[in-house]
């Protein structure tokens, strides 16, 4: 239709190209989230339910990473405190927890649970102070979501004799745990409640960056009451996290980071009995059909890719559209980010934040320069910045092929490279083309098509018309070099137990 | 025979102008609730809408002594000294377009809209629904809404449904044009999503669409108005044609009007923040308007009996 009027129209004066406006005509003043955090000065190792100096005496900043204000001192562990932790968790195993009826177990978990519920803005406050994600998001998804996985589990604790039908399920004993930074609080609760569910003790190590809530949850499990020595937390770097992995006591490991130490500790346990639960990178393809509902695709695209920074290891950092709508999903997508305000993560209208660290932005600006360099397309918005701490603007490139490295790496910050397809084969072996595999998106309005999609896509999730969706029901964990082992569910308990 | 079924149109339709996840929209709009709105901001936020409101009664009761009364508050809503601006129209039946006339003179700035073609229904012969608009208008209206015919629509009996919304476009002359698609008749977000599309194709840059008449059980709601400003936006960087839009019935808050605001600026820009481009059909909503205005200056709640018109009281 357009070829046929476009004589007719060329004779009527040119209108300029029509461009949506958002500028500063109605400009939100701050709106900071006032909650007291209650941040001591000083934060020791948990062992053996008391806060203990470190062997060595020495201590490490915590800092802020929306201004680099230091927040806190935080323990630095050595191999003397693990071990000490280790020893605490197995007498802890032998003599209590381990003997402890399901029904008990149950009760400290709700009672975490409910405390946390009861200093959820503080915690989300601390959360956001030590991470940089937005309050809303804290506010909203990673307190109340942990908060769910202590509840969703002191569930399951009395109910393990149907965890497994026609099978008995006893604890493992003394369980080693490392976490990542980007959901320091969630991901705490979801390795710790399944593992105190089925009977287990912990050693569990926060990522240096973020190791506040991590101390602060301390504090509930004391005020909770749960006998000494069931969960000790051990702070510091990747020397610390080696030590929690290779020590002899742990008869079954978890860890949560990215794929290149996952490999060390995967080398380091060969040889040994231990069990092993790994989830690593991925580099998930959030792939939208020309049939979908596209204003509702691109809002979920952008919660695929902008959730916490694109700290998410499941963040849909590829978008595969169908050649038919790709410029339209483009043009919608580069108008939707321009509305994201990005700055304080204290802000209650701020919905990108800071990037965790100053090393993880060197990252994400090095893979920024070579999308550029490898001749992709860079879109941001022309947001401003605050001048102190680690901002990055949200990014999309667009016209990126297989072979350029932002298509294949992960970059774990606000950058969404958006490649094309044609057919449906195209796209699942589009998707498929990766070393990971831990999640997918499918956007279509034809339900037989997600079915299909669903089985033929090597990914641990596949949602379908939305995006990071997390229930504490629901199994999570990847294919490939994703890692593999299940969190959440029944199956996520699974790992937790051995059969008899 | 799919070319010709109702179902085949509809699909036909929904393939041409997209369609509308439901969880997806609420997801959206859920995300504007959460927006914190404070000091010059929130006051900006809340005479702008102040301006917006199309002040509205619509009762078998009204008589040109309310509506003269109506007239007045829209002019002066309250305490000059406050700054709330006027309101941007009133809204009334056609029968009592000539006494606004009346009360509000010729030289305001406060037009009068009025809803004709058989509101609320719209069950009336066409020439009949065509006379009421033409009479309105000579009576002094700027401004007529009017409401789709819903039983053509969801028949399939699109061109129907364009054809008598032309008709009404040539009967207004100059008045502006509101399409009412009643939004509780048409159910799904894909219907209301198509319906606006379809009214949009045949009226005029700066004609509006509007959600309801306010007579039925469900009126504007913020999943609605989004399905039908993003249906306004896609249009408009489709065609480079501004249509206006004007959510009406149920909103009764300043709160819910500031959130309906943030949906415009995050979705439309800054180019649909004002009166031409965006309107709230209402009556209780400009009291508390100039309660919260009150409020932002002075730091303190009014009891409702302090402002004019009140329909709550202790």
């Amino acid at each position: 239709m357009p070829t046929l009027t476009a004589k007719k129209t060329s004779t009527r004066p040119a209108r300029p190209a029509p461009e949506l406006i958002f500028g500063d005509l109605w400009e939100f003043d701050p709106s900071p989230e006032t909650a007291d955090p209650k941040l001591k000065t000083r934060y020791d190792l948990f062992i053996n339910g008391q806060f203990v100096a470190p062997k060595s005496g020495k201590y490490f900043d915590s800092i802020n990473p929306a201004n680099e204000r230091k927040l806190a001192e935080i323990a630095q562990a050595s191999a003397a405190d693990v071990d000490a932790a280790y020893q605490a968790a197995k007498a802890a195993y032998d003599n209590v927890w381990g003997k402890l009826p399901g029904r008990e177990r149950a009760k400290y978990l709700f009672r975490i649970a409910r405390l946390l519920q009861d200093r959820a803005r503080e915690f989300a406050v601390a959360e956001t102070l030590d991470g940089g994600k937005p309050i809303k998001e804290s506010r909203d998804f990673d307190v109340p979501m942990a908060a769910a996985h202590f509840f969703y589990h002191a569930g399951w604790a009395d109910k393990l004799d149907y965890v497994a039908p026609g099978r008995r399920v006893a604890p493992l004993g003394v369980v080693g745990q490392v976490i990542p930074w980007n959901f320091p609080l969630l991901m705490l609760a979801w390795k710790l409640a399944p593992a105190l569910a089925m009977g287990n003790t912990v050693v569990l190590k926060p990522a240096e960056t973020t190791s506040i809530t991590c101390l602060k949850l301390a504090e509930i499990l004391q005020d909770a009451g749960l006998p000494p020595g069931v969960v000790n937390f051990v702070t510091g770097a990747g020397d610390v996290g080696a030590a929690v992995m290779n020590h002899p006591i742990p008869a079954k490991l978890s860890f949560t980071g990215s794929t290149e130490v996952g490999k060390i500790i995967m080398r380091s346990v060969a040889g040994t009995d231990k069990k092993m639960t790994l989830e690593l990178g991925g580099k998930a393809a959030n792939i939208v059909f020309d049939d979908a509902p596209l204003n509702q695709a691109v809002e979920g695209i952008v919660n695929g890719i902008f959730f916490n920074q694109g700290h998410v290891c499941c963040a849909g950092s590829r978008l595969l559209v169908h050649e038919p709508v790709a410029e339209q999903v483009l043009t919608k997508l580069k108008n939707r980010i321009k509305v994201l305000r990005v700055g304080d993560p204290l802000d209650k209208n701020t919905d990108i934040g800071a990037i965790n660290s100053k090393e993880q932005l060197r990252k994400i600006t090095a893979m920024v320069a070579s999308g550029v360099k490898e001749g992709a397309e860079m879109f941001q918005p022309t947001c401003r910045l605050p001048p102190k701490g680690f901002y990055f603007r949200p990014t999309l490139f667009s016209g990126v092929s297989m072979s350029h490295r932002i298509a294949r790496e992960e970059i774990f910050g606000p950058v969404l490279s958006i490649l094309t397809f044609r057919t449906v084969d195209e796209a699942i072996e589009k998707a498929n083309n990766t070393a990971y595999g831990l999640s997918a998106g499918v956007w279509t309005d034809k339900g037989s098509r997600i079915l299909k999609m669903s089985t033929e896509l090597k990914a641990g999730v596949v949602w379908a018309n939305t995006y990071n969706k997390f229930d504490p029901a629901s199994p999570f964990g990847g294919y490939k070099e994703s890692g593999f082992g299940r969190e959440g569910g029944r199956q996520g308990l699974l790992d937790y137990c051995k059969l008899i | 025979m799919l070319a010709r079924s109702p179902h085949g149109a509809l699909r036909r339709l929904f393939d041409d102008v997209g369609t509308v996840d439901a969880v997806g929209i609420e997801e959206r709009v859920a995300k504007y609730g959460t927006r914190s709105i404070k000091k010059a901001s929130k006051l900006w936020g809340l005479k702008l809408a102040a301006s917006m409101v199309d002040l509205t009664t619509l009762e078998g009761k009204d008589t040109p002594g309310k509506v003269a009364s109506l007239c007045q508050k829209a002019m002066c809503p309250h305490d000059p000294e406050l700054g709330v601006p006027q309101v941007a129209a009133v809204c009334v039946y056609p029968a009592m377009v000539k006494h606004a006339r009346k009360a509000l003179g010729s030289a305001t700035a406060v037009r009068i809209a009025s809803v004709a073609t058989a509101f609320p229904s719209g069950q009336a012969p066409l020439k009949t629904r065509l006379a009421e608009v033409k009479a309105a208008v000579a009576d002094g209206a700027d401004e007529i809404d009017m409401v789709i015919n819903r039983g053509a629509f969801l028949s399939g009996e699109f061109g129907v449904m364009q054809d008598e919304i032309r008709a009404v476009v040539e009967a207004c002359g100059q008045a502006t044009l509101k399409v009412i698609l009643e939004v509780s008749e048409l159910e799904t977000f894909d219907n209301i999503r198509a319906a606006s599309f379809l009214a949009m194709r045949v009226i005029r840059e700066g004609d509006f669409i509007k959600t309801s008449t306010g007579k039925t059980s469900l009126n504007a709601t913020l999943g609605n108005n989004q399905v039908m400003i993003e249906a306004i936006r896609d249009y408009y960087l489709d065609t480079g044609v501004s249509i206006a839009m004007k959510p009406a019935g149920g909103i009764r808050t300043a709160k819910q009007a500031l959130t309906f605001l943030i949906a415009i600026k995050e979705t439309l820009g800054d180019a649909w923040l004002n009166n031409a481009r965006y309107r709230f059909g209402a009556s209780a909503l400009l009291n508390d308007l100039i309660r919260q205005i009150e409020k932002e200056n002075t730091g303190a709640y009014q009891a409702p009996y302090y402002f004019s018109e009140a329909t709550e009281s202790y």
